[in-house]
């Protein structure tokens, strides 16, 4: 019950509220800061990249890393730095891809599902725990290994694996607001039931979506990367952090440590960047911690 | 007999990420031994919050700026945490509104009273268990050995209200503290759990605060009133004088704005809204919204003061506003 | 003239689920059911505000919820005008909706979080007329400016405004199509006493403007007394007395009506009030009652009251369910 009027801040102190509130969680902040180097590099890599990542030199082969090649170089004497930088571009481009595919058929089903209840629900929700019955990685090896391992079918079934989830953490959400008051409110006005759940529901469902997807775009660059790892995935001489973190597994024994463990290195930091980053955004997105607004 | 609660110059502030929010501002007021205190106000007027500083739970992001509590003759900043954990719950009690979900839902209402007195006093279960019945007696919980099994749940939002009572009563304190106690709970029972508190506080010689935006509350119940409006006391008097001299422009026009089945008054919405605390002005924080309004009101603020027995306003115009007879 | 809104021996039961209720349906005992409304007739003339009164589980918001729609009611019939409410299939129900509208009664959660407040008040203008995109805004702001709401409001968040604000900005939600009837379900038991009047006076002046009728439900009898002509008490699901406002509260003559006035604090000290108390709480829906449902708690109970009580005409225009009176 409140009758005051509510604390707010101007229009440019809130701007600088955001801020204040942003920089309250300097991991997440930090996290965020790498990744967008991350996609810049990726995005830029022309530019940033100091080789041509597929131009073999076999003088220089099994080079380790030196101020020519701070990375090292492969057995076809091919800059580490350069593949490295190169290959982000197919790793986010896949887990970004896969995960808003995934984010998009499970929201939307997950919405319809959700507000219908009754038997669309009952059976929906048996088809999502058949699913999930199969651990994810296993299922995405299954469908590459079907369908073959093209870029666009790696993708496919990250995205396969992802999108029971995300059906029913919306599904949970659907059923919670769908008894709010401004949902009758909604119907009240008029509204007919499409409406209702994509204009007026489902955008209330966001915050944990986007949380969740953040995350998850960590765990599909994992998958990723260990489909490719088994050969399952993208396959050589295409630059890939999995692909070229397994052929520098190979390598171990020869000792060039450098030839897996900077690819190893990459998946690391971007994917616990991702988690720091959606940690961060939890926080951010909780209106207790809002602060005044 | 020294007062049982005294607040004086009480101020708490919240930090947000736009500034300090002050909600209580240099408030003073005073319970006797047995008394029954309204303490009235909108919601934002500072009423709970003051109520949580007296038992000492405001936390980050609030603080305690200036002020002491002097309960029964102790300055209550002076005790450690420990002592203080003595006194809540055992000589300082607090029921509040939604009493069903203050109830703890996996254990049985009966064992949630049981309990107290194991704790504060030491006593076995069978004993225990004995004195909790005896509290359901004195709260009217018909059939209590029945209801004692029961959870939360099961029990109407007007039993759950009586069950909190007896939790607070439990352990005998000295002020009972009821925040908004019967809103949201139907008429009728609203009613008999306002006879109920009334006639125990008599009863136990309990004094008890009662926090509400009802003045039709206060006056069933009450002995005296304070009335607070933007985190600041404006008048404090027995509820009489309150009802009949209201001397304070926000008190009239509080009485005046409310909707009566007794009379055929035309009632007069209060004017304005609320200042924000954020930023609050300067001066009377009601000068926004106040037919009287000179300058001097808006730059320097009215302090509380007695105009007669027992009745303190905060208006630099209070006595003017008499003389004349100002209608309320 | 036929009255505007005619309900007529409405009905709404919920069969009750779980497993103790298959048990008992196995074991032969008739369904049990939670009889949310039990019969209930009432009449709302045109330009008129009838109150509806009464605690919870009386069932009026469950009416409130049949008349808009939002409850497939199991009985009894309900007519606007000369369409009959509850033979509409879904898209006529839409349809009506721009002749009926709610106001809610939690100004917080009736209100989607992430529309503006001007945006929700286009909305009902973009579902049922034909107007531009600009007029829409224009008339939303028009609507806001006449509940109080200037424009730099009209373009803040729900949470960006105070109690009081939110409901206002409700009001202007149902009134935005220019409905021929409201119903108000407590639009008032979720503010501040003090702010109540502003509400109550601003729907009554929204009312005689546009000619509007409004079906009030409410438990708090005082604001009732200032916005109804007549009112009709509710108690576990029928209504037990109707008459109009001023008499039934100088006279209230059923015994439940009694309690209920004897209830209300009255903000005088020294006023003096009735001591008419009913003994215990109200009892559960499920129960089944022959004869009158206020039997257990009633001090003027006999055993006559054991027979089934019809709502009476005693006096033109005043009605009770009692045989006592």
């Amino acid at each position: 019950m409140s009758s005051a009027a509510p604390n707010i801040a101007s229009k440019p102190a809130q701007r600088s509220l955001v801020w204040r509130r942003i920089r309250r969680n300097p991991l997440s902040f930090g996290a965020l800061c790498v990744i967008v180097l991350i996609i810049l590099a990726a995005i830029f890599a022309p530019i940033v990249a100091p080789y041509d990542p597929d131009l073999p030199d076999a003088m220089t082969a099994f080079e380790s890393v030196s101020w020519a090649h701070p990375l090292g170089t492969d057995m076809y004497g091919r800059d580490q730095l350069s593949r490295i930088i190169y290959a982000a571009r197919v790793d986010l481009t896949v887990a970004f891809a896969a995960t808003a595919l995934a984010v998009a058929v499970g929201a939307v089903f997950g919405a319809m599902v959700g507000y219908a209840g009754g038997w669309v629900d009952n059976v929906a929700m048996r088809v999502v725990d058949a699913v999930m019955a199969f651990p994810a990685f296993v299922l995405a090896m299954g469908i590459t290994a079907a369908l073959g391992n093209s870029t666009v079918n790696v993708a496919l079934a990250i995205s396969i694996t992802q999108v029971p989830a995300y059906l029913r953490l919306i599904r949970g959400e659907m059923l919670r607001i769908r008894e709010m008051e401004y949902a009758d409110a909604a119907r009240t006005v008029g509204n007919p039931p499409w409406r209702i759940v994509f204009i007026h529901l489902l955008p209330n469902c966001l915050p944990p979506l986007i949380v969740q997807a953040t995350l998850a775009m960590g765990f599909a660059l994992l998958t990723m990367a260990a489909l490719s790892f088994i050969g399952l995935g993208i396959k050589p001489p295409q630059a890939e952090w999995g692909v070229m973190t397994a052929e520098g597994a190979a390598q171990i024994v020869t000792g060039e440590w450098w030839l897996f463990l900077f690819p190893g290195l990459a998946i690391m930091i971007t994917v616990l960047a991702f988690n720091l980053v959606g940690d961060g955004l939890r926080d951010f997105l909780d209106p207790r911690m809002r602060g005044i607004r | 007999m020294s007062d049982l609660l005294e607040v004086s110059d009480l101020t708490v502030h919240f930090q947000s990420d736009a500034g300090a929010i002050e909600a209580v501002d240099h408030i003073n007021f005073t319970i006797r031994r047995g008394e029954v205190v309204g303490l009235v106000g909108e919601s934002g007027s500072g009423k709970s919050v003051s109520s949580f500083a007296v038992l000492r739970l405001i936390r980050r992001p609030g603080e305690v700026k200036s002020g002491s509590i002097r309960f029964d003759g102790v300055d209550l900043a002076t005790l450690t945490e420990e002592e203080m954990r003595r006194i809540r719950g055992a000589k300082i009690s607090m029921i509040s509104q939604s009493p069903r979900t203050a109830l703890n839902p996996v254990i049985p209402v009966g064992k949630q009273i049981s309990r107290l007195f194991q704790v504060h006093e030491g006593v076995s279960g069978r004993a225990a268990e004995k004195r909790m019945l005896e509290m359901l007696d004195l709260v009217r919980i018909p059939d209590p050995k029945r209801r004692a099994a029961q959870y939360a749940h099961q029990l109407s939002g007007g039993m759950c209200q009586r069950i909190m009572i007896a939790m607070a009563l439990a352990t005998s304190p000295q002020l009972l503290i009821a925040d908004e106690p019967t809103t949201g709970l139907d008429v009728s029972i609203a009613a008999r759990i306002l006879d109920l508190l009334r006639e125990l506080g008599s009863k136990t010689g309990a004094a008890i605060l009662l926090i509400t935006h009802d003045l039709g509350v206060v006056a069933e119940i009450c002995d005296r009133v304070v009335v607070m409006h933007a985190g600041q006391v404006v008048e404090s008097a027995p509820v009489r004088d309150i009802f009949r001299n209201p001397a304070h422009p926000y008190t009239r026009a509080l009485v005046g704005s409310i909707p009566r089945v007794d009379r055929d008054v035309t009632m007069m919405p209060i004017p304005g809204s609320v200042p924000s605390l954020l930023n609050p002005p300067p001066g009377c924080r009601y000068a926004s919204r106040c037919d009287h309004v000179t300058e001097e009101c808006r730059i320097t603020r009215p302090s509380l003061v007695l105009r007669a027995t027992d009745h303190a306003v905060a208006c630099h115009h209070a006595e003017d506003l008499q003389a004349k007879g100002v209608a309320a | 003239m036929s009255a505007l809104l005619q309900v007529r021996d409405l009905r709404m039961h919920f069969p009750l689920g779980g497993l103790g209720a298959l048990l008992s349906r196995l074991r032969g005992e008739p369904e049990r059911v939670v009889r949310a409304i039990d019969s209930v007739s009432f009449d709302v003339q045109q330009g008129e505000t009838l109150a509806l009164v009464g605690e919870s589980g009386c069932g009026k918001s469950t009416v409130a919820r049949c008349l808009l729609r939002l409850l497939d009611p199991s009985g009894g019939s309900m007519r606007f005008g000369d369409v009959d409410i509850g033979a509409l299939d879904g898209k006529a129900v839409r349809h009506l909706r721009r002749d009926i509208q709610m106001v809610f009664q939690d100004p917080t959660a009736s209100l989607n979080p992430r529309l503006r407040v001007r945006s929700m008040v286009e909305e009902p203008l973009m579902l049922h007329t034909d107007l531009s995109s600009a007029d829409r805004r224009k008339r939303a702001l028009e609507v806001l400016e006449e509940v109080g709401l200037g424009a730099d409001l009209a373009e803040r968040y729900p949470h960006e405004l105070s109690g009081g604000q939110r409901q206002r900005a409700n009001i202007a939600r149902a009134v935005a199509t220019n409905p021929r009837f409201v119903v108000l379900d407590e639009p008032t038991s979720a503010l501040d006493v003090s702010l109540r009047s502003r509400a109550i006076l601003l729907l009554e002046s929204l009312r005689e403007k546009h000619g509007m009728s409004y079906l009030f439900i409410s438990h708090d009898l005082a604001t009732v007394k200032y916005l109804a002509k007549r009112v009709a008490v509710m108690y576990l699901g029928v209504i037990v007395e109707t008459g109009e406002t001023h008499e039934l509260f100088t006279k209230p003559l059923h015994p439940y009506t009694r309690a209920l006035m004897a209830a209300v604090p009255v903000p005088d000290p020294d006023a003096k009030r009735d001591s008419f108390v009913l003994a215990g709480e109200i009892p559960s829906p499920i129960e089944r009652h022959t004869g009158c449902r206020l039997r257990g708690r009633c001090p003027l109970a006999k055993p006559v009251c054991a027979e089934p009580v019809p709502l009476r005409e005693v006096a033109p225009g005043r009605q009770v369910a009692c045989h006592m009176v």
